[in-house]
């Protein structure tokens, strides 16, 4: 019927069948866009553009919205991911960098890297609900699977924050190696991953005590151990598997999550920052800073399969169907 | 004309420190008193005044620290202080240093280095167990034959930035130096450490000469200039000179089309407002909000310091000297100060090993050590005094 596909109809025919197809969408730090990435052509689809500085970016749970974390322009833009409108901004507190979406899909949990503060914002009232004085230069943000505690990581005051989301005060503090960047929840809450980038280790804490279970230590031949610096990690849903990565090592440690050893380091972009996962697992995707690409890994048999080109500094990722 | 340095700081330091300060009602919170120490001093007369030293470089970098560090010791029920004490220009150490009453055990200076010793006796006749930071003096001497026990270095060393040059150089396979010395102390350091660079990375100085035109370069620099660099040939031109005095006036001007650096042109440096990676930017901003102007070499020198204070602090849940410095020379100590790597000090003459960024006045070039300068323990250690070669005697024990 159509003589030359035209992308828009693509893009109704994906969203039309979202178990055949799926996107992942990448911030461009420095280009102020989003890459839009089919994931089974493997190509950037659409490019959009947003405020200044975009890093995190997370989707509402019914993926009706795009959260944006627009760092240099002090707000967390709210994107229709079908026109790539905005169609508001939220308060979000000076410089918002991670951010992480409670289960109730309402609040969202926000640190604000240059103001040594969390902001917790409905998204329904657009209305600020708390803000939490953590340390300094807070990156990473988690919220468990059962909402009732979230997490901030402060780079440099190198601690992890626990927050207790009913009173929205801080009810612990670990510390942890140097520059903690990034946070994640296992997916039956017990466990929590906590990256430190420039300490070069993970390390795994029981949520029920905030007692220490693992720290893991990475190790790349032929790489100097000062430049194997975690950032990002993924869990899978089984808890059996982690990827995490390792920054300026260009590499991605496959870890087993049940013993913490190291399966298997493979080797994608420059400076790789975040992960993102397909529901099914089947595939992951890197972010690579430098190199300004996202590297797609087969997850299954653990093998970098392709190298997409994005905008300048791909700084996060998420999902929709 | 003279321009004196601190002047009207005393007040305004006072005021500053004691806003960083935390309302600590709670008895089982641990008070780290830290004393920073500097001299007031006149800087030379210049040529061009484009760019003026401000009053408090180093001051800025340490309360800034005591910000940072108090906002973990909030949780970590440890509240950091700072007490400024500036020796006047003419002022011998020890009288000025009277005036304070006792000094604590943990002292940040920016002192030039005959200070440092002289404080480093005083300290060993009375408080034998304080424990110094170095962030103002980068003489070679203090990591090596001169180094003393107690005093740890976060300002880089002359060898480590020449070195750091050196390696850009052997890269970019420029390899013939034409040297050019200023008439300051610091700028004989600078060049004497830049020919044994040299010597180290296998370069070559082919003319080395010393600075002595008295002209106003504003005027006739295009006439002075290529004259003094038209002798041999040379890959670049490599300048001392601390004051900026002269050498803003060589790029452009040489004889032959070749690069300046040193203190000019391409510059090593522990820290310049152009280094915006690794989080840097965080830092910058937090800085430049504090003191209103860009945070410089010294100023981060005197910031590391006091966050290695708090770093070992924080690990230890300790405020004696003692324990701290047996920490940080361990290696367990890791800080992470915005340069891309994990730092720690050499614990054979306490110097705090960092990577240098090369940098112009617009940008960072590239930061040292490069890669290919490999090395079996940290490549950091490709920059300055390495073990096997040290003299420092008095990190033995």
């Amino acid at each position: 019927m159509m003589k030359r596909p035209a992308l828009p109809f693509i893009f109704l025919l994906a969203t039309a069948c979202p178990a055949l197809a799926g996107e992942i969408w990448v911030s461009n730090e420095k280009d102020n866009t989003l890459s839009v990435i089919d994931i089974e052509s493997l190509e950037v689809i659409r490019t959009i553009e947003t405020g200044e500085r975009p890093r995190g970016i997370i989707f509402a749970k019914d993926h009706s919205v795009l959260y944006i974390c627009a760092s240099d322009s002090d707000t967390v833009q709210v994107m229709d991911p079908e026109t790539g409108k905005i169609l508001h901004n939220l308060p979000s507190g000076e410089d918002p960098e991670q951010f992480s979406l409670h289960p109730d899909n309402r609040l969202l949990y926000i640190a604000n890297e240059d103001d040594a503060i969390t902001t917790v914002v409905d998204t329904v009232t657009r209305k600020v609900v708390a803000q939490i004085s953590v340390g300094i230069e807070p990156e990473g943000m988690a919220v468990s699977p059962d909402g009732k505690m979230a997490i901030t990581t402060s780079e440099t005051t190198n601690m992890a924050h626990w927050i207790d989301t009913e009173t929205q005060e801080i009810f612990s503090n670990t510390l942890v190696d140097q520059r903690p960047r990034h946070a994640e929840f296992t997916s039956d809450g017990r466990r929590l991953w906590v990256s430190s980038e420039i300490g070069g280790t993970v390390t795994v804490f029981n949520t029920e005590d905030q007692s220490e279970a693992a720290k893991i230590n990475f190790e790349i031949k032929g790489i100097s151990a000062d430049r194997v610096q975690p950032v990002g990690i993924r869990i899978t849903q089984d808890g059996k598997r982690a990827f995490v990565a390792l920054g300026p090592s260009n590499h991605v440690a496959v870890v087993n999550a049940e013993t913490f050893e190291v399966e298997k380091y493979i080797l994608v972009g420059r400076r790789v920052w975040h992960l993102e996962m397909t529901p099914d697992e089947k595939q992951l995707f890197t972010t690579n800073g430098v190199s300004g690409d996202v590297t797609v890994i087969d997850a299954e048999n653990l093998k970098a399969v392709k190298s997409i080109k994005v905008g300048r500094f791909p700084w996060g990722a998420a999902y929709r169907p | 004309m003279k321009k004196t340095l601190y002047g009207f700081l005393f007040i305004f330091a006072f005021i500053l420190s004691g806003a960083t300060q935390h309302p600590a009602n709670a008895s089982d919170v641990t008070k780290i008193s830290i004393d920073y120490i500097a001299r007031d001093f006149m800087l030379p007369p210049t040529l061009s005044n484009l760019d003026p030293f401000a009053a408090d470089t180093g001051l800025q970098g340490a309360m800034l620290g005591i910000a940072d560090s108090n906002t973990t010791g909030r949780f970590l029920d440890q509240d950091f202080k700072l007490r400024t004490i500036i020796i006047a220009e003419e002022e011998e150490l020890a009288d000025g240093l009277e005036k304070t009453g006792k000094l604590n055990g943990l002292i940040v200076t920016t002192l030039p280095a005959g200070d440092l010793t002289a404080l480093s006796e005083m300290l060993d006749e009375s408080a034998p167990e304080a424990l110094v930071f170095n962030a103002g003096a980068a003489d070679n001497s203090l990591r090596n034959a001169e180094c003393i026990r107690n005093v740890l270095h976060t300002l880089p060393s002359w060898a480590m930035l020449s070195d750091a040059l050196a390696q850009f150089a052997l890269r970019k396979r420029w390899t013939e130096w034409l040297l050019l010395t200023g008439p300051d102390p610091d700028d004989r350091q600078f060049s004497s450490s830049l020919r044994q660079s040299a010597k180290k990375f296998g370069t070559k100085i082919v003319e080395d000469i010393e600075w002595d035109t008295n002209s106003d370069l504003r005027r006739n620099a295009h006439e002075e200039i290529p004259l003094l660099t038209n002798n041999s040939d040379y890959d670049l031109v490599a300048v001392t000179d601390r004051f900026g005095d002269f050498a803003r006036y060589l790029p452009f001007n040489t004889f032959r089309p070749r690069p300046v650096i040193g203190s000019e042109g391409l510059q090593p440096v522990a820290w310049s407002r152009v280094v915006e990676q690794w989080g840097a930017a965080q830092l910058q901003s937090r800085f430049t909000e504090q003191a209103g102007r860009p945070m410089q070499a010294v100023d981060y020198a005197a910031w590391a310091a006091v966050r290695s204070i708090a770093e070992a602090a924080a690990r230890t849940k300790s405020a004696d000297p003692a324990v701290l410095r047996a920490y940080m020379l361990s290696d367990k100590f890791q800080l992470a100060a915005f340069k891309g790597r994990k730092m720690s000090f050499r614990d054979w003459n306490g110097q705090l090993r960092q990577p240098i960024p090369l940098v112009h006045s617009r940008a960072v070039v590239t930061t040292a050590p490069l890669d290919g300068f490999l090395h079996p323990v940290s490549e950091m250690d490709t920059l300055g005094f390495d073990r096997p070669l040290s003299k420092c005697e008095a990190f033995k024990k």
